[in-house]
């Protein structure tokens, strides 16, 4: 048995109780072995990803207990990539933590962020739909430790909110994999695949019911509209770097709707025929819509920068609705794409809110202005999808996946029109913030957080402001490098998309059933 | 016993989502800890009920037994709700003594502020 497969699992579960227990009073060793920890998650992540290329599915049973008794782990090029995408998203957000100082704003956020690691890796790896609960929890504590970090009144306040959405969501989960459970008598998720596939069409209502609830609690981690409404007030008020972080969470959803959807409930099984695709894609749009116009309307740059992060998930989830092969190889491009953009747009925003305050309006201008501006231009070129970055390579991709669909005139117009409008929001943010404070016409109205603002750079002065661009600039490197590197990434995607549309390979690997 | 375990089922939910959609957190809490209740005895039900009946099978003869499986779910998802109460009734306290409010929703001065600029 492969042991590398539990690996991303078992490193930050043994780093972040040691940094909790060991090293509590020790801010510059947790810094430290927290990075430490980051570098060897990617490292673990490259690994396991260089043995998913091969293209063989690797099973690891958990107490060696086989496969529909025992929980296993399962790893496939999805699981690698995104195990991947969650060490290569860790590294510049732990760094910058560091670099503004955000990590000694409160207790345990080293601590808190591994727990968060642990849980997302966790929920990517994992075969069986009880255990995927177990790491949605796992990701979830910590997330609220995380949202909550730093305090102050409308931080908690959020924090409130976000924990009863989620614990609801929770909730929801549950009944759904009861009612799934009752069904079919398992909750491995291969097994699921045959169980679902033997049970005639006719007295499946209950597995039905159970089908669309599971979809539910995915879309409301994905922040599917209207499932949306717990995301832009969470974010907003979230420490910017954390957000930066649950730029990942999001999309756990979407994987759970892909690896669930693909698998068990698949578009050609009879019991859950067409359900997925007809109800998802005109929400996905609507999700676009609406995100489009919350970035337009937006007063407040970390608002603004969730609504893109919900735009992000609209053009995502109306790639994966379109259950194609070709348009899930464009919508794990896009994965890819998005949490690297919505990170990138979430540090340029934090920057922006500790010199300036993050009001959309014309104010005195704020020290380095000239590099965090062209830091958000890079940003907002990546998140809207003009050339040359890679969110141009990402929509191009969807909008050519669409193309035979029934809807695809719909698509088409949805994603451009929804671009153009970010584009035109993003514009109007950045020349507010960056231009409007250098036009002499413009008297600033008298900013009542002035003050406040200079106590918190006396208070809280960054500690290693050049550690801070750099981890901003190892994101735009990454940007960069998924521009560059995009026929490569499209093949993995590609074969990845290939994997997931032949499920049998997968069954027989968990079932450990020959050919 | 069916019906009475369904409707326990069906009245502690809709009693819990009417809880849950008052505005304070006090309701709000009791509301997730009655819909927490209803998903334990939902999920303990999804095993079939059975009266009587190990949770063991018995290899020598053919008795009657009971699902285990649902039985250690519903552990463990008992622990985890109990771990989340706790969690929230912590995050809610604090939320009121920084406030001084304890509505579940935020206001429109909460949202226009800048967020959380720490103190």
């Amino acid at each position: 048995m492969n042991h590398w497969i539990v690996a991303p699992i078992v490193l930050p579960a043994i780093l972040a109780p040691f940094i909790i227990m060991v090293l509590r009073y020790h801010l510059d060793l947790q810094r430290i072995f927290s990075v430490a920890g980051v570098v060897g998650l990617l490292g673990i992540a490259l690994t396991i990803t260089a043995q998913a290329t091969t293209g063989e599915i690797q099973v690891y049973e958990l107490g060696d207990w086989p496969a529909p008794f025992g929980i296993v782990l399962v790893l496939d090029r999805m699981s690698a990539m995104m195990v991947l995408l969650t060490a290569l998203l860790a590294l510049p957000i732990v760094l910058y933590a560091i670099g503004s100082g955000w990590d000694d704003r409160g207790k345990h956020f080293h601590a808190l962020f591994h727990f968060q690691l642990m849980g997302v890796c966790g929920a990517f790896l994992t075969g069986d739909a009880f255990n995927l609960f177990v790491f949605f929890e796992v990701l979830l504590i910590a997330s609220y430790g995380l949202m909550t970090h730093g305090g102050g009144a409308v931080r908690l306040k959020a924090g409130v909110q976000y924990v009863t959405y989620n614990l609801l969501g929770s909730t929801l989960f549950l009944f759904a994999l009861g009612t799934i459970y009752s069904v079919t008598g398992t909750l491995n998720m291969a097994d699921l695949a045959v169980r679902v596939a033997e049970i005639p069409p006719e007295d499946t209502a209950l597995l039905r019911v159970g089908a669309v609830l599971l979809l539910l609690v995915f879309c409301i981690k994905a922040a599917v509209l209207p499932l949306h409404f717990w995301l832009p007030a969470s974010y907003a008020n979230a420490p910017l770097p954390v957000a930066a972080l649950f730029a990942i969470m999001t999309k756990v959803g979407a994987y759970s709707i892909l690896r669930v959807y693909t698998l068990a409930f698949g578009p050609d099984v009879a019991v859950t025929e067409g359900l997925v695709g007809t109800w998802l894609q005109p929400a996905a749009m609507v999700t676009l819509a609406v995100g489009a116009i919350g970035i337009l309307g937006s007063q407040h740059i970390a608002r603004m920068v969730a609504f893109c992060a919900i735009t992000s998930m609209g053009t995502l989830l109306i790639a994966i609705s379109l259950f194609s092969e070709v348009a899930t190889a464009a919508a794990l491009y896009y994965i890819f794409h998005s949490t690297l953009a919505t990170a990138l747009l979430f540090l340029v925003a934090d920057m922006v809110m500790e010199r300036r305050g993050g009001a959309i309006a014309p104010t005195a201008p704020m020290p380095q202005t000239g590099l965090i501006s062209a830091l958000f231009f890079v940003g907002a070129i990546a998140m809207a999808g003009m050339p040359p970055l890679s969110g141009f390579v990402g929509k191009l991709l969807v909008l050519d996946a669409s193309r035979g669909a029934p809807d695809a005139t719909a698509v088409w117009a949805v994603i451009l029109i929804g671009s153009f409008v970010t584009i035109v929001g993003l514009a109007r943010a950045g020349s507010l913030i960056f231009w409007k404070s250098h036009d002499a016409q413009v008297v600033p109205p008298p900013e009542p957080e002035d003050e406040e603002a200079t106590d918190i750079a006396v208070a809280a002065p960054e500690p290693h402001p050049g550690l801070a661009f750099s981890s901003v600039f190892g994101a735009v490197l990454g940007l960069i490098l998924l521009t560059l590197f995009a026929g490569p990434a499209l093949q993995y995607t590609s074969k990845t998309a290939e994997q997931l549309f032949t499920p049998d390979n997968y069954i027989s690997a968990v079932l450990g059933r020959e050919e | 016993m069916e019906a009475l375990v369904a409707s326990a089922v069906g009245v502690m939910t809709a009693a819990g989502i009417f809880l849950i959609l008052r505005r304070r957190t006090f309701p709000v809490i009791l509301g997730l800890s009655l819909l927490t209740y209803a998903v334990n005895v939902f999920l303990f039900a999804t095993g079939r009920l059975a009266l009587d009946a190990p949770a063991v099978l018995n290899k020598y003869e053919d008795v009657p037994y009971t699902d285990p499986l649902p039985q250690a779910l519903v552990l463990t998802a008992i622990v985890i709700s109990f771990g989340m109460t706790a969690v929230i009734v912590m995050i809610s306290l604090s939320a009121y003594l920084s406030s001084k409010d304890d509505h579940i929703d935020m206001s429109a001065s909460d949202s226009t502020d800048a967020p959380g600029e720490d103190a």
